[in-house]
């Protein structure tokens, strides 16, 4: 039998309303003892000291891109879940804008198949249309019978009303969540970054902030009008951010992620023109980034999604205006989070982990696994008070396309387990990645 | 006398003594223009590559001949942009450069950085003959050179740029200029091609032509790009000549020593009417002179960093 003992870490699990400094016993991979003090006698016991870590349960990041089947030169689902793993995730959803793209349960049974054998779970989101071309519907009953919760076009908007007013209606047959990508690709135009007073001095070709927030303002209403469950993917700016609050408060079904990056760098990091800087939606303003943190600290955002977006080195090298959209981001979030929200006194750790655990369950309806007794430990140790440098080589995911090179930030994993097993281990000179 | 940084990119944060520096040079440069022998050899055994990745006529034959009265070795690569849909043809090709010796790259390219980013991948000088809409630092500096020769102080300089702001890097870098030294920018022209809190860079925005006009020393004409009017950001041509247009009848308005300047090459009977070009006031053709000199200036100062200045006698 194979003991592992979790001493003296404060344990918060909003959900079982743990919050405080515990033991944690695990044996052969199932939690078996919570509680204040264990004693254990020279019993041949591994032995995880964490005073002045966190345990958490292990967090989900409902919005990531894992890019297989099609994009494996990007990352795969192994080594995105490997990234997950480091970054303290034991569930992400991976979004479908993958070639082919997740619009049949075929595509979702080979995501499925192809997880099993990964460190963690991978929660597959189906497309809203076929193809993601926005045209016609996809199979959304077949979709959800394979097992999938939301249904997203990501990467793409629907720009037919439309069609976007009948996925809605008949989604809801499945129950089926809508993620949106906001865009009005007519504003966005060829765009490449936010529109504001950089736009104008770098000569790059701007995307109004209207683009997003017109198209947050149409799924809305339609939402009202249908009924349907709404999902906005990493909303970005201030009067986005207001129409979600205002829809709430009308008793709209209506949630929101936002990103680690959108809270943390304005528009004014692409002023070198650095490629890791470009993704969609763009970095917007200062006065965005400071509405998104005020609408974080008053809970008007319902989670921090990552929108890991690995790319290619070739991806991202030369010209801003040819490279291609997105941050890996899925091992720099939570020290993010910790470093530029919790640190910052703009949250606090029992309000971290609602936005990256308890809130993910609720609206996605996702099984509640936590901190308990007799349960499989799916937990990460956190030490929130690590200072690390931001090292894209020491990165697990493929994708190496980061703003934070070089940066250093507060807030470290040190152990993942997932499933009743420790798959991520920080705490030796190496990170390593235990299969 | 020579540039402390390796590059050259753009006006921006460029301080007035060192545009001062790069314009009295420029003056040097353009006495050798009166001589029977136009050419010293300043930069004999250096080279220049023109490397163009935008079709362009008059700023590539400006380097060329800049260069070549220097004396210097030049080397012209013109490539089509679409043709280069990735960053590692720019990066392939300025290796290419650099292995064959180039002393300096001049490149112009349709993509906003793509001079910074050539900058930071060699050991080259660069030199920024325009990159997108962001900066157009030669063009810009011999603006700034034939506003000086006939206007002298900038302090009390009123000068209007009319047209498409937002594409333009003539303008960006015209006003990033001015700016430094001090004199009063307006700009004017359709809201649709103005760009955001462009008054963030130390500008006037008026959307009526008439009362930006009023009282400016200087008016430079921005070319309009036709496509504009396809993509919908104005209705018509017509529309354009009647309200933004530059005509006789807007000319004789002004004071008689206006100065009249377009970056060229001009829509006649768009964006200005040939009367004015053709005018008294009109320094278009001198802008050209004052554009080898201009970049004869930068080509010394980049290349002949260790050249001593008696070399130019």
């Amino acid at each position: 039998m194979m003991k592992i003992l979790i001493k003296n870490g404060h344990v918060i699990d909003t959900l079982e309303e743990l919050d405080g400094k515990y033991d944690i016993m695990i044996e052969d991979g199932k939690i078996v003892e919570i509680k204040k003090k264990i004693q254990v006698e020279n019993e041949d016991i591994e032995l995880i000291e964490a005073e002045g870590k966190i345990i958490y349960p292990g967090l989900i990041d409902m919005h990531t891109h894992l890019r297989e089947p099609g994009f494996e030169e990007k990352e795969t689902i192994k080594t995105g879940c490997e990234a997950a793993a480091a970054g303290g995730f034991t569930r992400v959803a991976c979004m479908p804008n993958t070639n082919p793209a997740v619009d049949n349960p075929a595509s979702v049974e080979y995501i499925k198949s192809k997880s099993s054998e990964a460190v963690i779970e991978v929660l597959p989101v189906g497309s809203i249309t076929k193809k993601r071309e926005g045209k016609e519907l996809a199979e959304l009953g077949f979709l959800a019978e394979a097992g999938v919760k939301a249904v997203s076009d990501d990467g793409n908007p629907v720009m037919n009303g439309e069609i976007m007013r009948r996925a809605m209606e008949y989604g809801d047959n499945f129950n089926l969540k809508i993620i949106s990508h906001c865009e009005d690709l007519n504003l966005a135009s060829d765009g490449v970054m936010n529109e504001g007073y950089y736009s104008t001095i770098l000569g790059l070709k701007p995307i109004p902030a209207a683009a997003e927030e017109t198209m947050i303002a149409r799924d809305i209403m339609l939402a009202e009008f249908t009924g349907a469950s709404l999902h906005i993917a990493h909303l970005s700016t201030k009067r986005g951010l207001e129409l979600v609050a205002d829809a709430k408060k009308r008793g709209v079904n209506v949630s929101a992620e936002i990103t680690p990056h959108h809270f943390s760098l304005t528009d004014k990091a692409v002023k070198s023109y650095d490629p890791n800087t470009k993704v969609n939606p763009p970095l917007r303003a200062k006065k965005d980034v400071e509405a998104l943190r005020e609408g974080i600290s008053q809970g008007i955002i319902d989670i921090i999604a990552t929108d890991h977006a690995p790319h290619t080195y070739e991806d991202k090298l030369g010209e801003f205006n040819y490279a291609e959209n997105g941050i890996s981001g899925i091992e720099t979030a939570l020290a993010l989070v910790n470093t530029n929200l919790v640190k910052e006194k703009i949250i606090d750790y029992k309000e971290l982990l609602k936005l990256m655990y308890e809130n993910p369950i609720n609206l996605f309806d996702l099984d509640k696994k936590g901190i308990k007794e007799n349960q499989l430990a799916d937990l990460i140790v956190f030490d929130p008070d690590k200072e690390w440098e931001v090292k894209t080589e020491e990165f697990k995911s493929k994708g190496k396309n980061t703003p934070f090179s070089g940066d250093k930030l507060l807030g470290k994993t040190e152990i993942t387990f997932s499933n009743g097993k420790m798959v991520y281990d920080n705490r030796g000179d190496k990170a390593e990645i235990i299969y | 006398m020579a540039l402390k940084q390796k590059d050259f990119l753009g006006l921006y944060n460029v301080k007035s003594e060192e545009i001062n520096q790069i314009l009295k040079t420029a003056e040097s440069m353009k006495e050798i223009f009166t001589r029977s022998v136009k050419k010293v050899p300043t930069l004999r055994g250096k080279t220049i590559v023109n490397l163009f990745f935008e079709p362009s006529t008059r700023t590539k034959s400006s380097f060329d001949l800049a260069a070549k009265r220097l004396s210097a070795d030049v080397m012209s690569i013109s490539k089509s942009t679409s043709s280069v849909a990735k960053g590692e043809s720019l990066l392939d090709t300025a290796q290419t450069m650099e292995v064959m010796g180039a002393d300096v790259v001049v490149i112009r390219h349709g993509a906003p950085g793509a001079a910074e980013f050539l900058a930071n991948n060699i050991e080259a000088s660069v030199l920024n003959a325009g990159d997108g809409a962001h900066a157009h630092p030669t063009q810009g500096l011999l603006d700034l050179y034939t506003m000086k020769s006939y206007k002298g102080d900038f302090e009390n300089m009123k000068v209007l740029i009319i047209g498409d702001i937002a594409h333009s890097r003539v303008a960006r870098s015209n006003i990033q200029g001015l700016k430094s030294l001090g004199a009063e920018i307006r700009v004017a022209g359709p809201s649709t091609l103005i760009p955001r809190e462009i008054e963030k860079m130390g500008v006037k925005v008026y959307q009526d032509l008439d009362e930006a006009l009023e009282g400016v020393d200087v008016v430079n004409i921005l070319r309009i790009q036709l496509e504009r009017q396809e993509r919908g950001l104005f209705p018509s041509i017509g529309e354009y000549r009647k309200f933004y247009g530059m005509n006789k009848e807007r000319l004789d308005s002004l004071s008689d020593d206006v100065l009249i300047m377009h970056p060229g090459p001009m829509n006649r009977g768009i964006e200005i009417e040939s009367a004015v070009a053709d005018s008294e006031q009109a320094v278009i053709t001198e802008q050209v002179t004052n554009g080898v000199a201009v970049r004869m200036a930068l080509l010394y100062l980049l290349a002949g960093r260790e050249i001593n200045d008696e070399d130019l006698n």
